[in-house]
């Protein structure tokens, strides 16, 4: 059942499932584009969760009753479309696995350095939202051998391009911040560049792979 | 270029518009002035249109050498205005001449004040606007994000007179007076609501422009677990149970628990409070809210 809800006077919430699934974020991106080809200019941003949809719209155009009536259909048509395979696109990232975490990371999960790098890199992952920073791409799920709770304490500074995990996520830091994600590699891509257009390659809904180069001591 | 060069930066001012919107879902935070009010007035008096860029001035310590002839306005906190030592009014425009030197004072009341040129200031647009925000290093003078520094300059167009105008007495706010903060309840934490509006609470000093803490009697509510889309206002409880209101240069999701939303008129307000400032909440409905802020946007957009 999904919801639709006030998220203040200027954007409405919509609640499309109440836990995440690997289906769910290729199909979220294909609301996303339903939406805005609906509705236009009423739709000022449109922000893609794990299982939300937050929906900031023009309240000069329109209310949040006018909109719910709208979007119903728009839903309607979205909900019989399970099991309509989604074609995605898919990123292979290069990586080094050198991260000043990984012997610790390695530790606590009671696997070797080689096998946590096998681990990560040994599947497919998929961007489930998009925010923190920008471009800042939460990836999942992470193999559960892998599942660490994030620092106690954050880092006051994680560099820019680190390859990082955390419960049963990973991401890249597109660029230095705080963060309390662990460490486990570097990647040399910029994920975001306001320069660029788009300014992130990767949108919510799409695969992602990392490939391992370079001389990484087992 | 000219306009107005910096000679003292002041505390931290930073080149604003209407707010970098379009970009949420790849995480880039909307920004924007923290008093829409305060800012939407200083651009009215000069006749620019709603958004045109122009500065924020935290506590003020701000002092400019015009390069040609224009007209501004000042707006919010109360600062002193002196054009060459000589004093001007706030909450109204004033003409100055190339050579002058413009200079604001420390805010005796209030934090923030808005500092609007003829024709808004000059800078190229970061993903469609020039906010400046200096986490994700985008907008402002430089195009970094970085606020005002010593020996930018302010570009701006020459501008004959129009007159002064000044902002009628009945619309200046009094920052002098008790906050309340006009609250729409989010469902599903019904027990920290009651919490948030029956005590009063204290302005951290941990407040920014990306939130505003608050201190007091520790509220609870369960965890949320998956991060979704949040918006300017937002009431945030992380699990120390002291709210932190998010303010203009929010992020674009989190995942603390949601009790509400502040009226966005009146995050202005908020924004004017010194730390440490006695503030409380009342409930407001969303049809108030709604009625209010499409009143606001038909008069200034």
């Amino acid at each position: 059942m999904i919801r639709c809800e006030p998220a203040g006077a200027e954007a409405l919430l919509l609640t499309l499932a109440e836990q995440p699934n690997a289906g769910l974020p290729a199909r979220l991106a294909a609301l996303v584009d339903r939406i805005h080809a609906e509705l236009g200019p009423l739709v000022v941003d449109l922000v893609p969760g794990w299982t939300t949809l937050l929906l900031h719209y023009d309240l000069l155009r329109t209310d949040h009753a006018q909109l719910c009536a709208r979007l119903q259909p728009v839903l309607a048509a979205w909900e019989r479309s399970v099991g309509v395979a989604q074609s995605t696109r898919l990123h292979e990232i290069p990586v080094s696995y050198d991260g000043e975490d990984l012997p610790w990371v390695a530790q606590a999960c009671g696997l070797s350095v080689a096998q946590v790098i096998a681990l990560h890199s040994g599947r497919e992952y998929r961007v489930g939202a998009i925010g923190f920073a920008p471009g800042f791409a939460y990836l999942g799920e992470l193999d559960p051998r892998l599942a660490l709770p994030r620092r106690a304490t954050p880092r006051t500074r994680v560099p820019a391009g680190s390859l990082a995990i955390a419960e049963r996520q990973t991401a890249i830091y597109p660029q230095a911040s705080p963060g309390g994600w662990h460490l486990i590699g570097r990647c040399s891509w910029r994920l975001f560049d306001a320069r660029r257009d788009p300014p992130c390659p990767l949108r919510v809904g799409d695969r992602v792979r990392f490939v391992s180069f370079g001389a990484v001591d087992p | 270029m000219n306009g107005l060069r910096v000679l003292r930066p002041g505390a931290l001012s930073v080149l604003q518009d209407g707010g970098r919107f379009g970009w949420q879902h790849l995480g880039v935070s909307p920004g924007g002035p923290l008093d829409i009010q305060a800012a939407a007035w200083a651009n009215r008096l000069l006749g620019n249109p709603w958004g045109a860029p122009l500065l924020e001035v935290a506590l003020g310590g701000l002092e400019l050498l015009a390069t040609l002839d224009t007209w501004l306005a000042v707006c919010g906190a109360q600062m002193d205005v002196c054009v060459d030592g000589k004093p001007r009014p706030g909450w109204s425009s004033f003409p100055v001449q190339a050579g002058q030197v413009v200079r604001l004072g420390y805010a005796r009341q209030g934090q923030r004040c808005y500092l609007a040129a003829a024709g808004g200031f000059l800078a190229r647009p970061v993903l469609g606007s020039v906010a400046a925000h200096l986490r994700e290093g985008l907008g402002g003078v430089r195009g970094d994000g970085r606020p005002l520094l010593r020996g930018d300059t302010l570009g701006c167009r020459p501008a004959r007179s129009s007159g002064g105008r000044s902002v009628p007495w009945r619309f200046r706010p009094d920052y002098g007076q008790a906050c309340e903060l006009r609250v729409m309840a989010a469902p599903g934490h019904e027990a920290a609501l009651a919490g948030l509006f029956a005590q009063s609470w204290t302005l951290s000093p941990r407040a920014d422009r990306m939130g505003m803490r608050l201190e007091g009697e520790p509220l609870a509510a369960s965890a949320r677990e998956w991060s979704q889309g949040v918006v300017t206002g937002t009431i945030q409880l992380p699990p120390d149970g002291q709210p932190i209101v998010l303010m203009a240069d929010r992020q674009t999701m989190g995942g603390y628990p949601v009790l509400g939303w502040v009226h966005s008129l009146d995050l202005g307000r908020l924004a004017q409070c010194t730390a440490h400032t006695s503030l409380r909440f009342e409930p407001v409905s969303l049809e108030d809210v709604q009625r209010e802020l499409r009143e606001f946007y038909r008069f200034f957009r």
